[in-house]
């Protein structure tokens, strides 16, 4: 029986034809009660169970997945992994994530292959560059990694780029966080499970909520496709799905659901090392180990759930991945997918108590859910154990709406208005 | 590509259209308004999977309406114009 | 392997035509209306590529779109990566290489990675290189993935046209099931579209035999061609249907021969019918990825349309009553025929000169580069130099799946069918189960009739009633031999199951964790043996594994067709001047500003700093000309007119008079500062609304919002006439002066046009409107006139001006000016919580009585902090630098650096002789004279908090 990862193993198990591998994860019958439930087997929910039982000592969790896990947006977006934010607050909840990212692969024993090759964000003008400045000065001064790159040190990155003179979004400079860079998606979510799971929390699969049980005002458990489950702390973690929950325990949220889409080209030999971002062509792109271009760029307009790609977002994203490097007008486009995701009024996700005592939120991360699992995790694990928020979690309570103090990062950078 | 009616130009790609927001959302107006319901006004969604009921904007028209979908089939079920909907 | 072209026959060859290409280096004849890989059969070609991880041989396996293994690298001025050798029709003088292989794919020196197979079975890589650091790891992975190169000299052939398009009928494939359908609707009147992703329409019967309406299948479908074309309807052949979008808009991606990028089209059909066919799948058996080994169903199209010979000593295996038509055709041809098949009975008649092996499966392939020969299950060992194998046919339902279109699990027929009907969409022939041409043309029938049309006859056919009989032969567990499920990914049985022993059950997993079907064919071939295999392995049925979803593009697209003709500035437009090329002509050196191209400085050349700076001091000195046309002017009209300027402000409006002016903001409902500008007031109920250049299209919007919702369309009514007028602006001390030069028919005095005021003229018989507002802090008058009469009044003020030295002044000299007079510019400084009162104008918030736009934001807790951003001037001593942009003011507090705020603007003023800024500054209102330690990228400087205006704060100069 071969549990622990490693390439003494791999190659033990080759001698032996590689059957003596275990599951990954235990899919066990759900227990009628348990200490904390999750609701959701993506990234930031199983990440929850996992430090519930590291860091909290509490193992009796239950995942609960309507699907299959890491089914969801963890499964369907371009595997960026960042912490080059504006305000403290967001570099603390951000920065916590990728610290932790960088330790992740040995504290899961799974390879989640985190690819730290640098992600540059282009300035495409003079005033777009006094913002990079901002943003970078405001980064070192909040700890965090940053450089302010000149057009030759973009040149230096990312050789293949447009740098022609009659570029439509000529390159001033931009963005650098050597630290940014690509993780396995799949991984980081199956890593998690295998994780939890050897600590003892039951990976529930095809288990779909139909309602809440709420006793004297307070949830105590949740009514499931697999029977009722009991507990006196539970936890969401269901983006795209979050207004839906919501709505069965009887409030709402200040979300919209939208399809963002991402898409892949045939994969080449390398061609393009780091990850990019154009502001101005509204694109950012980078190459998987696999060869693949990653391609992903705005929402689309129309508020949806249906997980499914559409015409006109896709033709502007590729218009734009084509100023940004002309030789890519070569490649064909391989496939091409959606997610749906949380859009809250200031882009900052939402961690804390939901109206509904008992009941503990981890949601509206929109587009930038993934490179925050391991701290939505920590942070919603610290919640259902000691009911409270630490200081990283604080700001992002849904209280923040009605005092006014929102996070918006577009706001800081002076994009949004 | 969706198409939307719009109730002055008739169907229309999706492109041409802008959203404003879950119908019925009226403004609550004066300082004297409870915090709760004005936060509760700015940024509170129905947001439902399946139909609902939302304010659009023809931008090449100019003109507001009135549109029930389906957010997961994306079917649409009609259109009209705007006739004090977010007020009522 | 020992193929080879006939003397005689191939459909699609023009013999006439000799053509030469290279592959691998290596010279290729073939003829006009081959592909690559019919070339290269045709030369006995039988390595063409290499797996994407073990680096195994690759032979040519099928003949059209679902090729998992032919993959070219095309070079020269189309070049194009990943190109199927299947479907790409060879040309004269192409260059074609292969991937994934280096030198070339026969002596690929990476194929020793096979041997390491056992140690890297699927997602190997999830389980180690975590020590030291999967860093040290990546670079070397890296270098491996991949199958073809890019070009980096690559340059744009051309621009992808886009066209939409729209009929009644749209049908996807023109076999004999698509060319029946088409056939009856056009026959209903109904307009039709046919598409087809080969290069001739006719589908399987380019290769299979039969008889329609009395006539060999090639006449018909030439009849029924001209018959549709006649009728006026749209036939489009090497054109690929690739995605169902939305309300059922298809996305078609059509390649042309002539050397034209393709084109993609935007189809709107109100129905559709699929007629997609359907494709051969695999046998299951050791080493079943040799080269050598292809889709019987390609072996007879290689044969009956480009009169090749697969093989000379030749095995068909089968578990179905397709193959035996191939195995009929290539022994009539002269090859040496086995035909093995799993069923012990139940098969059609063995032809002649066939031998018939029943009841009996291959259980391995034999040979190293390419097939030598096959042990069969019961140990007998046959000579082969090529193997045929049809393991039955998967609809190909890929476009109704995008659709949400579910399937249905047909034992019978070993495949999925399609499913509870989709609204608009019918399915027909292969694709919808169907076999024989008989059952075919009744299925294109059944299709067209749920399209509610139901006149026309259905053709009748006298082919070969083949049953469709087939025994199921999927992957067995445990089977000996490393046997591929997906041949471009390498995924072999041991890797299903593997997945399923380690819990990744479920389809998707599956599919992610062994890269199953994730390869450029996407799981055409192997998909359904894949999940058929885990569905045995967990003991479940097909159905209960169920299928992954299907995303589009059916087949790859050039990313160029999505792009078409968004280029440059046809993907993001800018907006110009009315005076562009006037300001050309005398030398203004442009930048695009918040959308708008303007001027930035008028000359200098490499000293842009200088010139702008000596228009910055000119200005002050005598008078500027500066071309204001970007400014938004949105008139507000109607008898609520005034009540809707209320509200819209954070500022009271309706007290202003008419032909007056008032500088007031406009907030988000969240309060915060979204536009500044000056509101006109020509009379009661007329109102010009100027706002910022980059802002125009966003107040509109914003105008006609709270109009329809909250005032209605009777009370007011809006127009943007920003690009109707241009704006002229003279500035300065000698402005006045200047304008009594012109004869512009209003009295420029003091008193009848003071500041904030609004006179109206004329200019050569059009009317101008002349506000005299500022944003300089000097006299200035902004001149409004229609914009194509515009040019001649520019030319009359800058000939004017030469008495009073005027300078013609670019945006740049304007950012200095306003920023020595602390104006702002909305979005540079301010961001998205900058609220009114943090600007110092705190007025209307303590103030007003009546409701506007933001105003209940303006007391949360948060716009009541004390410790809010302010805006503040910062300066610093004579003869240092001025602050860079973007700068932070910091704080230290316990060995910890806080930002207090930001730089925001910040010039060198050529009037005063030092540097000026504004910035954000924690409570930078109560702070003026303090000192703030400054940082930019880790260096430190130190700034005063003063005020923010740093230039004649009196206001003195707009009136001299």
């Amino acid at each position: 029986m071969t549990r622990r990862y490693s390439a003494l193993s791999l190659f033990k198990e080759g001698l032996a034809g590689q059957t003596g591998w275990r599951p990954a994860w235990r899919s066990p019958e759900p227990k009628p009660t348990y200490d904390a439930i999750v609701i959701g087997g993506g990234g930031h929910g199983l990440a929850t169970a996992y430090y519930l039982a590291k860091n909290h000592g509490i193992a009796r969790v239950a995942v609960l997945e309507k699907g299959w896990i890491g089914g969801g947006n963890t499964g369907r977006n371009t595997t960026v992994v960042r912490s080059n934010y504006y305000y403290p607050e967001s570099v603390e909840l951000y920065g916590l994530a990728h610290r932790l990212y960088e330790g992740l692969s040995k504290d899961l024993n799974y390879n989640v292959m985190l690819s730290q090759r640098g992600m540059v964000n282009l300035c495409h003008s003079t005033a777009e560059m006094e913002i990079g400045a901002r943003t970078v000065n405001a980064m070192q001064i909040n700890g965090i990694n940053a450089e302010l790159f000149s057009p030759e040190d973009v040149r230096r990155v990312a050789p293949i780029y447009n740098f022609s003179a009659d570029a439509r979004f000529p390159v001033f400079g931009g963005i650098w966080q050597s630290r940014a860079g690509t993780a396995r998606h799949d991984a980081v979510a199956w890593g998690y499970a295998r994780a939890a799971s050897r600590l003892g929390v039951d990976i529930i699969q095809n288990c779909e909520i139909t309602d809440f049980i709420i006793e004297g005002g307070r949830c105590r458990g949740v009514q499931t496709t697999r029977g009722a489950i009991r507990a006196d702390r539970i936890g969401m973690a269901v983006a795209g799905h979050s207004s839906v929950l919501a709505a069965k325990a009887g409030f709402r949220l200040p979300i919209n659901s939208y399809a963002l889409q991402a898409c892949v080209s045939e994969p080449v030999k390398p061609i393009l090392d780091t990850v990019v971002l154009s502001p101005g062509c509204g694109v950012y792109v980078s190459q998987s180990d696999k060869g693949e271009i990653v391609i992903g760029g705005g929402l689309d307009r129309i508020p949806s759930y249906a997980q499914r790609g559409n015409l006109p977002t896709l033709e502007t994203v590729i218009a734009g991945l084509l100023e940004m490097f002309p030789i890519f007008g070569q490649l064909k486009l391989m496939r091409q997918w959606a997610g749906i995701v949380d859009v809250v009024p200031d882009s900052s996700p939402i961690i804390g108590e939901s109206p509904l005592p008992n009941l503990f939120l981890n949601c509206g991360w929109g587009t930038g859910g993934f490179k925050a699992i391991p701290a939505g995790g920590t942070l919603l694990a610290n919640l259902l154990a000691t009911g409270k928020h630490n200081d990283i979690s604080r700001p992002f309570d849904l209280d923040r709406f009605a005092s006014g103090r929102l996070i918006d990062e577009a706001a800081g950078s002076g994009i949004a208005h | 590509m969706q198409l939307f009616p719009c109730p002055f130009c008739g169907p229309r790609d999706e492109t041409e259209f802008h959203y404003g927001g879950d119908a019925g959302n009226a403004r609550p107006d004066g300082t004297q308004v409870p915090i709760d319901r004005w936060a509760n006004y700015l940024y509170l969604r129905t947001n439902p999977k399946g139909t609902t009921r939302e304010i659009w904007v023809h931008m090449t028209c100019g003109e507001f309406f009135v549109m029930d979908r389906d957010t997961v089939t994306h079917k649409v079920l009609s259109s009209a114009a705007l006739g004090g909907e977010r007020a009522a | 392997m020992t193929a080879s072209r006939l003397a005689t026959g191939g459909s699609a060859i023009d013999r006439s035509r000799p053509i030469r290409f290279s592959f691998d280096g290596a010279t290729v004849h073939g003829f006009a209306g081959d592909t690559i890989a019919s070339a290269l059969l045709a030369g006995d070609v039988a390595v063409v590529g290499r797996s994407f991880k073990y680096h195994r041989p690759r032979g040519i396996w099928g003949a059209g779109v679902e090729e998992p293994n032919a993959l070219v690298d095309i070079g020269g001025p189309r070049a194009t990566p990943n190109t199927r050798a299947t479907t790409e029709p060879a040309r004269d003088g192409l260059v074609a290489k292969s991937v994934n292989a280096t030198p070339n794919a026969l002596a690929d020196r990476n194929a020793f990675l096979d041997r390491f197979s056992r140690f890297i079975p699927a997602a190997f890589y999830y389980k180690t290189f975590m020590w030291p650091d999967w860093h040290m790891f990546e670079p070397r992975i890296r270098a491996m993935a991949g199958l073809g190169k890019v070009d980096t000299d690559w340059t744009s052939p051309g621009t992808s046209d886009q066209i939409n398009h729209h009929c009644d009928v749209l049908v996807v494939g023109a076999g004999p099931a698509g060319l029946a359908a088409a056939r009856l609707a056009a026959g209903t009147g109904l307009s039709v579209i046919l598409v087809d992703d080969q290069q001739r329409p006719g589908g399987s019967l380019g290769h299979r035999a039969g008889e329609i309406d009395g006539k060999p299948a090639a006449v018909w479908v030439e009849e029924t061609v001209a018959a549709l074309t006649a009728g006026g309807h749209l036939i489009l052949p090497s054109t690929t249907a690739f995605g169902i979008y939305d309300h059922n808009l298809v996305g078609l991606n059509q390649r042309h021969s002539d050397g034209r990028p393709d084109t993609l089209w935007r189809v709107r059909p109100r129905h559709i019918v699929l007629a997609t066919g359907a494709i051969e799948r695999p046998l299951p058996f050791a080493n079943n990825d040799l080269p050598g080994i292809l889709s019987a169903d390609a072996a007879l199209a290689y044969l009956r349309r480009h009169a090749v010979l697969v093989g000379r000593r030749v095995v068909v295996a089968t578990n179905n009553d397709s193959a035996y038509e191939v195995a009929q055709a290539l022994a009539e041809a002269g090859a040496d025929i086995t035909l093995v098949d799993i069923r012990p009975d139940g098969m059609p008649a063995t032809p002649a000169k066939v031998r018939l092996i029943k009841g009996r499966a291959l259980a391995a392939a034999n040979g190293r580069l390419r097939v030598e020969g096959v042990t069969l299950d019961d140990g007998t060992r046959l000579d082969a130099d090529c193997v045929l194998v049809s393991g039955g046919w998967t609809p190909t339902l890929h476009l109704f799946g995008q659709a949400r279109g579910k399937l249905a699990w047909s034992e019978a027929r070993a495949a999925f069918l399609p499913g509870d009907p989709v609204d608009g969409i019918a399915v027909a022939g292969a694709a919808a189960g169907a076999v024989s041409l008989s059952e075919v043309f009744a299925s294109s029938a059944k299709a067209v009739a749920s399209l509610g049309q139901t006149k026309a006859a259905m053709p009748a056919s006298t082919g070969p009633e083949a049953t469709g009989g087939i025994t199921a032969a999927w992957p067995i567990p445990g089977s000996k031999g490393r046997i591929w499920i997906d041949y471009q990914n390498d995924v072999t049985v041991k890797d299903v199951e593997l997945a399923a022993r380690e819990n990744f059950v479920s389809v998707e997993h599956l599919k992610r964790y062994t890269t199953l079907g994730m390869a450029t064919d996407q799981g055409k071939t192997s998909n359904l043996p894949g999940l058929a295999l885990m569905a045995g392995i967990t003991g479940r049925t097909v159905p209960e594994v169920g299928t992954t979803t299907y995303r589009p593009p059916f087949t790859p697209v050039p990313l160029a067709s999505f792009a078409g003709a968004r280029a440059g500035e046809l993907m993001a437009p800018v907006r110009r001047l009315p005076l562009e090329n006037v300001h050309r002509a005398s030398g203004a050196v442009f930048q695009e500003y918040g959308g708008w191209l303007r001027p930035a400085h008028h000359g200098g050349g490499a000293d842009a700093d200088g010139t702008i700076q000596d228009e910055a001091r000119r200005a002050r000195q005598s008078v500027a000309l500066f071309d204001g046309s970007t400014l938004g002017k949105i008139e507000v009209i109607g008898p609520k007119a005034a009540e809707f300027v209320d509200f819209i402000y954070y500022n009271t409006m309706s007290t202003l008079k008419p032909d007056r002016c008032r500088y007031g903001f406009m907030l988000s409902e969240n309060g915060v500062v979204f536009d500044d500008g000056v509101l006109v007031r020509l009379d009661e109920h007329r109102f010009i609304v100027s706002c910022s250049s980059s802002h125009v299209a966003a107040v509109h919007a914003r105008l006609e919002e709270w109009r329809q919702d909250r005032f209605g369309r009777d009370a007011v009514y809006i127009h943007n006439a920003t690009s109707e007028m241009a704006t002229l602006t003279v500035s300065g001390p000698n402005a006045r002066k200047l304008l009594q030069a012109l004869d512009l028919g209003l009295s420029l005095d003091d008193a009848d046009l003071p500041h904030m005021a609004i006179g109206h003229g004329t200019y050569a018989g059009d009317e101008v409107r002349i506000a005299r507002v500022s944003f300089t802090g000097d006299r200035s008058y902004e001149i409004s006139i229609r914009a194509d009469r515009a040019e001649p009044l520019w030319a009359h003020l800058r000939q004017a001006g030469q008495a009073f030295d005027v300078a013609v002044i670019g945006l740049e000299a304007l950012m200095i000016l306003r920023a020595e007079k602390g104006f702002i510019v909305i979005g540079k400084d301010t961001d998205g919580t900058t609220l009114p009162h943090d600007l110092g104008v705190e007025g209307p918030r303590g103030k007003r009585q009546t409701e506007f736009v933001g105003r209940r934001s303006l007391f949360t807790e948060e716009a009541s902090r004390g410790d809010r951003l302010q805006l503040v001037g910062l300066t610093v001593p004579q003869g240092e630098a001025p602050l860079p942009t973007g700068a932070h003011g910091i704080r230290r507090s316990d060995g910890k650096l806080n930002s207090q705020g930001f730089v925001t603007s910040s010039y060198q003023s050529p009037t005063l002789g030092r540097p000026v800024a504004l910035g954000l500054i924690e409570r930078g209102a109560a702070r003026h004279g303090e000192a703030i330690e400054i940082q930019h990228l880790g260096k430190l400087r130190t700034a005063t908090i003063a005020a923010p205006c740093a230039f004649d704060p009196a206001g003195e100069r707009l009136h001299a």
